[in-house]
C-alpha cells in the first residue's frame, strides 16, 4: 500500500493494511513535524512533491521489501503544509518475527529519504528555508504554513 | 522581459521534426529562482531544443537565462519521464525533464 495525500495521515490504516493472522510483529515508523531544526525554532513545514515519480519510487520500496524480506509494507506520505505535531510519513512493516520487521522498516524509511522526490520547506522563526539533503537554503517564496 | 519560455534555437522543433519541445520541472530553491525569473508558479516551463538535445543542453539553456541555475547538474539528480536519467540522456519530443535537488522527505 502506498498513499500520497494532503490530508492528515492515519497510522492505523497502515497497520490494518499490512497485518495478517500469520504476523507476530508489526513495526511502524511515524515521522512527525517537530518544533525545532538545526538550532532554529520551527512553526511548520511544507512538503513539495514530484507526484508521479514519488508514487513510482514508493511502490518500488514496497516491492523491494516484499522481494528481499518477504514482508508486507505500507508507506504513507503527506504533502503540502503540515503543522508541528502532525505526521508527515508513516512506514509500516509486518512479519512473523520482530528482527526482520525492524530491519525492513529501517531500510524502507532510509531509502525513502534518499530516493523519493519530496522536499521540505521549513518555516522558522528567522525565515523560510528549503531543506535539500544536509543543506538549508533561504526560500524566496514566503507563503505561511496553514494553521 | 525575457522569459524562460522563449525558444532556445532559431529553428525550433515541432511538426517538421527539426527539434524537440520538452517540459522542464524544477524543485526546492531552484523553483523559487525560476519563478523570480519569470517562470510560472508550478515550476514547469517549456523549452524548445535542437535535434539530439540532451539533459545537459536543458541545464545549459536554463543557466543562460538564470545564473542561479548554474549549479543544477552539480547539485541535482535528473529524471526523464519520471525515471532517473543522466546528463547525457537524449530527449524526445514531449519528454518531461526534472532536476531533483538532494531529497528531504520523511
Amino acid at each position: 500500500m502506498i498513499l500520497l495525500t494532503q490530508e492528515p495521515l492515519n497510522p492505523d490504516d497502515a497497520v490494518r493494511h499490512v497485518m495478517t493472522r500469520a504476523d507476530g510483529a508489526c513495526v511502524q515508523f511515524v515521522g512527525v513535524v517537530r518544533d525545532h531544526s538545526r538550532g532554529r525554532a520551527v512553526t511548520g513545514l511544507e512538503y513539495q512533491v514530484y507526484l508521479p515519480m514519488a508514487e513510482a519510487q514508493m511502490r518500488r520500496i514496497v516491492d523491494e521489501v516484499r522481494n528481499r524480506w518477504g514482508l508486507a509494507c505500507a508507506i504513507l506520505h503527506r504533502y503540502g503544509p503540515i503543522p508541528v505535531g502532525e505526521a508527515a510519513v508513516v512506514v509500516c512493516v509486518a512479519g512473523a518475527h520482530r528482527g526482520e520487521a525492524f530491519d525492513a522498516c529501517r531500510w524502507a524509511i532510509d531509502t525513502l529519504k534518499a530516493e523519493v522526490p519530496i522536499w521540505k520547506k521549513e518555516f522558522a522563526a528567522d525565515g523560510t528555508y528549503w531543506i535539500e539533503g544536509d543543506e538549508s537554503l533561504p526560500a524566496t517564496t514566503t507563503n505561511d504554513p496553514a494553521p | 522581459m525575457a522569459t524562460l519560455t522563449e525558444s532556445t534555437t532559431a529553428s525550433p522543433g515541432g511538426r517538421n521534426g527539426a527539434g524537440v519541445t520538452v517540459r522542464v520541472l524544477l524543485f526546492g530553491h531552484y523553483r523559487d529562482a525560476v519563478e523570480a525569473a519569470g517562470g510560472d508558479a508550478s515550476g514547469a516551463l517549456q523549452l524548445e531544443l535542437p535535434p539530439g538535445a540532451t539533459v545537459r543542453d536543458v541545464a545549459d539553456a536554463l543557466t543562460a537565462r538564470e545564473p542561479r541555475l548554474g549549479d543544477l547538474l552539480a547539485r541535482t539528480r535528473v529524471a526523464v519521464r519520471a525515471e532517473f536519467a543522466d546528463p547525457e540522456t537524449p530527449l524526445e519530443e514531449g519528454d518531461e525533464v526534472a532536476f531533483l535537488p538532494p531529497m528531504s522527505g520523511g
